[in-house]
């Protein structure tokens, strides 16, 4: 949803948007911050507190609408893209937020997220990935590393896991963007791109199941390994990363690679600057595909890309055929064609 | 007309129209319906189409038809057997014969009798020289040679030619009923606008057809049906599938709610979802979504958002729903499901129709989830069911299922045009901004339905899920007590429907010897049936259900006026079973059939002639 500042709203803040039901995810839970991040967002955005609207599936996020003081709706397993869809071709004016997990958008509902992401319906999906089933409590999800233990694995997964964003690109999706947890800036920067985006907006986020899945993203977010394993992607600059700013990507024949400036003649000058608004998808999902130790994860906007969206299309079509066509009435159509009088 | 030929008055005639899929059967089948309301008749029609598109040609299961039954009287059914079939090759004879009377005109190509497409068919020998079809009068022109021989000097390729051979035989089939020829000529003229050689093949052709029939001594009679002492008004033909989508359309607009439908193709109900698409001038937004589930979440969301919302499927598309149709039936959400039922289970029967689906209306999801379920009788039933359901839905904040079949959404009949204005009422109960008093499953007094709170409007932000919800305040409840109350709760608002749903009626006597139960797309033939069997002197009387959650109030009391109750539906009992769990007093006799057919006057004649006999003795 583009923002748009109207004057006569009055100023919002996170108060508003805060509801009267008690949170109740695990203490330590990632979910935590990222409800805080998104009350945060919200007033920043320029839309009337009732526009907006919060459609989750089912899993521990998935409880969000209930802690957001918003229209919503608690869906069903991995539908929340499927219900979000109706609401915003029904209601265009209205801000959708899809509130949705690694197994509820991935497993169940995989069939609906590719297809919302190719139509480009005006959404912000927000995935939280833990890679764990913490509702049902502890299952390999289909983002789990492979060879992790669950309950459901007691051996080690032998399943590839999915990269959400290879399937967003590979969906010809508009909008793919990282984030992680614990770190409440990126998250409201990249959740404020998202809803300035028009289109499908998907957001990863980097969450940690405290219970389940403790530390699952340990080396792109604890303090010591963080900067070396990851890696903030923001358009128009190089992408240098590194505790000492001192290393940089670079395309090297069909592979990225990691380089040392100052190394082996590198100059800034080598390093790939970023692009989000590139139409050819091939290096936004090299970027997304990035995975720690060997190449760090790319975090912010990878992909933003200006297409129709599927809700403006149809409503330039409907206000076209209310001026061409010939029925003005139902009761036009309903005398159409073919009558005869008795 | 007719010259030194004797024209025979009838009060109903069918035709059969049989060919190759190819043929253009459905579309002279079409086109001599039309040809049929200028001349007065009430008709009805039902197209036999195999479920392939392209079936081997020659063969039987390529042979596609199309049922003209007309009359001076009320028509109501698409007719029993033929009284003239036409055949365009040996294999939709072989198909079709069984459906003529034994002493029907049978039109064939002759030239179509070759070897080759005898074998196809596979037949032994020639019917045409077996003694096989003695007693039926055939017509035998060879249509393809004539055909070519009225367009050879067109210039046309014979492959392109030959394509108007079908107007051949309907040219014959217009003279059997003393037809004119202009409504179907001034159709060449629109449809090929911009091929003027193509109109003049048609009309070349059809003219041949019946200046064949004139000149040849095969037929020595033609026949007049008078036209039908129809009520005046304006009139149409119409599909169950298209009356349905209008009647959705004229719930919109008289309910001042957009409307939107989610769906997924699925045979025999992908129409709804066409037919919708193309009427974005109204505002109807027409998601065709990746799945069954996507079609009927989608329609949750534009629900909630505030739309008339629809989802259209059949039998195995309503199995996927009903997750999501319990989550309206917990959120209290409008919306209608129209299920246009086939032969099942599994993919089963696509292109046949059955009624087997209405215990997974009734019951086919997980908890007790009750909603309203209720069934068009007729093509031009489906729209005032439509619009019906969707008022029913939104004033009552419940799913609806609005269950149709495969003969009467392809099957179509005469519509006297309603005024919209002159539809009932449609009230939404709409929540106004920042009322004080809003609560989210606060409820209507005498309904018992919850408010209606849009997105977008001030001071009634709530949020609704499929976690079970408190009473009145709407917040997520696990408590005990609160659950057998929603529970009852959600039961009776439903059944509270009964109220504002019209009592049971019944054709015949206020009481006596049989009561004919039947209910949905089988009202034709059993009102054909029971009438007849009236006419004759026979105790019979017919109480055909539209509404079957909840069921009319009378009910109990209509029942119990008459010695015996014969419940017959195109299942293995269903209806019946609901009807022993409701009213365990009485004793029901069945007549099921389960072939993928409708049932045939003829057979519910015999049966309840059967019954009342047995019962005299």
């Amino acid at each position: 949803m583009e923002a748009q500042v109207l004057k006569d709203i009055p100023l919002l803040t996170k108060d508003d948007f805060k509801s009267d039901q008690m949170v109740k995810w695990c203490p330590g839970c990632g979910d935590h911050a990222i409800l805080s991040s998104v009350e945060k967002v919200f007033p920043q955005l320029g839309i009337r507190k009732e526009d907006f609207a919060v459609i989750s599936g089912i899993g521990c996020s998935s409880r969000f609408p209930y802690y957001m003081n918003t229209y919503g709706i608690h869906g069903i397993h991995g539908r929340a893209a499927a219900i979000a869809s109706g609401v915003k071709i029904a209601n265009p004016n209205l801000s959708v937020w899809v509130i949705t997990g690694d197994g509820d958008s991935m497993a169940i509902g995989g069939n609906h997220f590719i297809h919302v992401v190719r139509r480009n319906i005006d959404l912000n999906i927000l995935l939280f990935n833990n890679r764990i089933y913490g509702l049902t409590k502890g299952q390999y999800s289909p983002t789990s590393p492979k060879g992790i233990i669950t309950k459901t694995s007691p051996d080690g997964t032998f399943e590839n896991p999915f990269n959400p964003g290879e399937l967003v690109i590979g969906a010809q999706g508009t909008f793919f963007a990282r984030t992680i947890d614990n770190n409440p800036k990126m998250m409201v920067n990249v959740m404020l791109e998202a809803a300035k985006h028009k289109g499908t907006s998907v957001v990863e986020i980097l969450q940690n199941c405290v219970i389940f899945n403790n530390n699952t993203h340990e080396l792109v977010s604890s303090r010591e390994t963080k900067d070396d394993n990851q890696i903030l992607l923001e358009h128009g600059k190089p992408m240098i990363f590194g505790k000492n700013k001192d290393k940089g990507i670079i395309c090297s024949g069909l592979k990225l690679e990691v380089v040392k400036i100052g190394e082996n003649g590198i100059t800034e000058e080598d390093i790939i600057v970023h692009d989000q608004y590139s139409e050819d998808p091939g290096l936004h999902a090299m970027l997304a595909r990035m995975t720690p130790p060997y190449l760090p994860m790319a975090m912010g906007v990878i992909r933003a890309v200006k297409h129709e969206t599927y809700n403006d299309a149809l409503d330039e079509l409907i206000e076209y055929k209310k001026e061409t066509s010939p029925y003005k009435t139902v009761d036009d159509l309903l005398t159409s064609g073919n009558t005869w009088e008795v | 007309m007719a010259k030194n030929k004797l024209t025979k008055e009838r009060e109903d005639v069918v035709v059969r129209f049989a060919g190759d899929s190819g043929d253009g059967m459905q579309l002279i089948g079409t086109l001599f319906s039309d040809s049929t309301a200028y001349a007065g008749n009430d008709f009805a029609t039902f197209p036999d189409y195999p479920s392939e598109i392209r079936a081997p040609q020659g063969t039987i299961a390529g042979v596609s038809g199309f049922q003209v039954h007309f009359g001076h009287s009320d028509i109501h059914t698409s007719g029993d057997k033929a009284d003239v079939l036409i055949a365009m090759n040996p294999a939709s004879l072989k198909a079709n014969l069984i459906w003529t009377k034994s002493n029907g005109i049978i039109i064939l190509d002759n030239d179509a009798f070759i070897d080759k497409g005898i074998e196809k068919a596979g037949y032994e020998t020639n019917p045409l020289e077996d003694n096989s079809l003695t007693g039926y009068n055939i017509v035998n022109p060879p249509i393809s040679k004539m055909t070519l021989e009225a367009v050879k000097d067109l210039d046309l390729p014979n492959k392109v030619a030959l394509k108007s051979k079908n107007m051949f035989a309907l040219g014959v089939v217009l003279y059997l009923f003393n037809r004119k020829l202009d409504s179907t000529n001034e159709f060449f003229e629109t449809k090929f606008k911009s091929k003027p050689l193509i109109i003049e093949a048609n009309k070349r052709v059809l003219k041949a057809g019946y200046l064949y029939a004139e000149n040849v001594e095969a037929i020595n009679l033609t026949y007049n049906v008078k036209p039908a002492p129809l009520k005046k008004g304006l009139y149409r033909n119409i599909t169950g599938n298209l009356a349905t989508a209008w009647g959705f359309i004229a719930a919109a607009e008289r309910s001042g709610r957009k409307l939107f439908l989610g769906s997924y193709p699925i045979t025999p109900a992908s129409e709804i979802l066409q037919e919708l698409s193309k009427h974005k001038q109204f505002s109807v937004k027409a998601f065709q979504a990746e799945d069954e589930i996507a079609g009927v979440c989608s329609t949750i969301g534009a629900s909630y958002a505030g739309s008339l919302a629809v989802t259209s499927t059949s039998g195995p598309g309503l199995s996927l729903k009903s997750e999501a149709i319990g989550l309206a039936i917990m959120t209290e959400l409008p919306m209608v499901v129209v299920n246009v039922q086939r032969g099942g289970p599994s993919t089963g029967l696509p292109t046949k129709s059955e009624q087997s689906d209405l215990m997974q209306a009734l019951y086919g999801r997980n908890g007790e989830s009750p909603c309203i379920v209720m069934a068009a009788g007729s093509p031009t039933d489906c729209f005032f069911s439509a619009y019906e359901s969707s008022k029913l839905a939104v004033e009552h904040m419940t799913p609806v299922i609005l269950l149709t079949d495969g003969s009467i959404a392809n099957g179509s009949e005469i519509f006297r045009i309603p005024k919209v204005a002159s539809l009932d009422e449609i009230n939404p109960p709409i929540v106004e901004a920042n009322d004080k008093d809003f609560k989210p499953y606060k409820r209507d007094e005498k309904t018992l339905s919850r408010q209606w709170a849009l997105p977008g409007t001030e001071g009634l932000r709530h949020r609704l899920g499929g976690l079970e919800k408190e009473n009145i305040t709407g917040d997520v409840s696990q408590n005990p007590e609160n659950h057998q109350l929603m529970v009852k709760l959600r039961e009776e608002k439903v059944q509270r429907v009964k109220n504002y749903i019209p009592e049971q009626d019944v054709v015949g006597a206020d009481s006596g010897e049989l009561l004919v139960v039947s209910w949905g797309g089988t009202y034709g033939v059993m009102l054909t049936a029971v009438e007849q069997l009236r006419k004759n002197g026979m105790d019979v009387s017919l109480a055909h259900f539209k509404y079957i959650n909840p069921l009319p109030k009378n009910t109990n009391e209509v029942f119990s006026r008459y010695k015996n109750i014969v419940v017959c539906e195109l299942n293995n009992g269903q209806f019946v079973h609901y009807l022993i769990s409701k009213f365990p007093h009485y004793k029901y006799e069945s007549f099921n059939k389960i072939q993928g057919l409708p049932f045939m006057v003829a057979e519910l004649e015999e049966k309840f002639k059967t019954i009342l006999e047995k019962n005299n003795k």
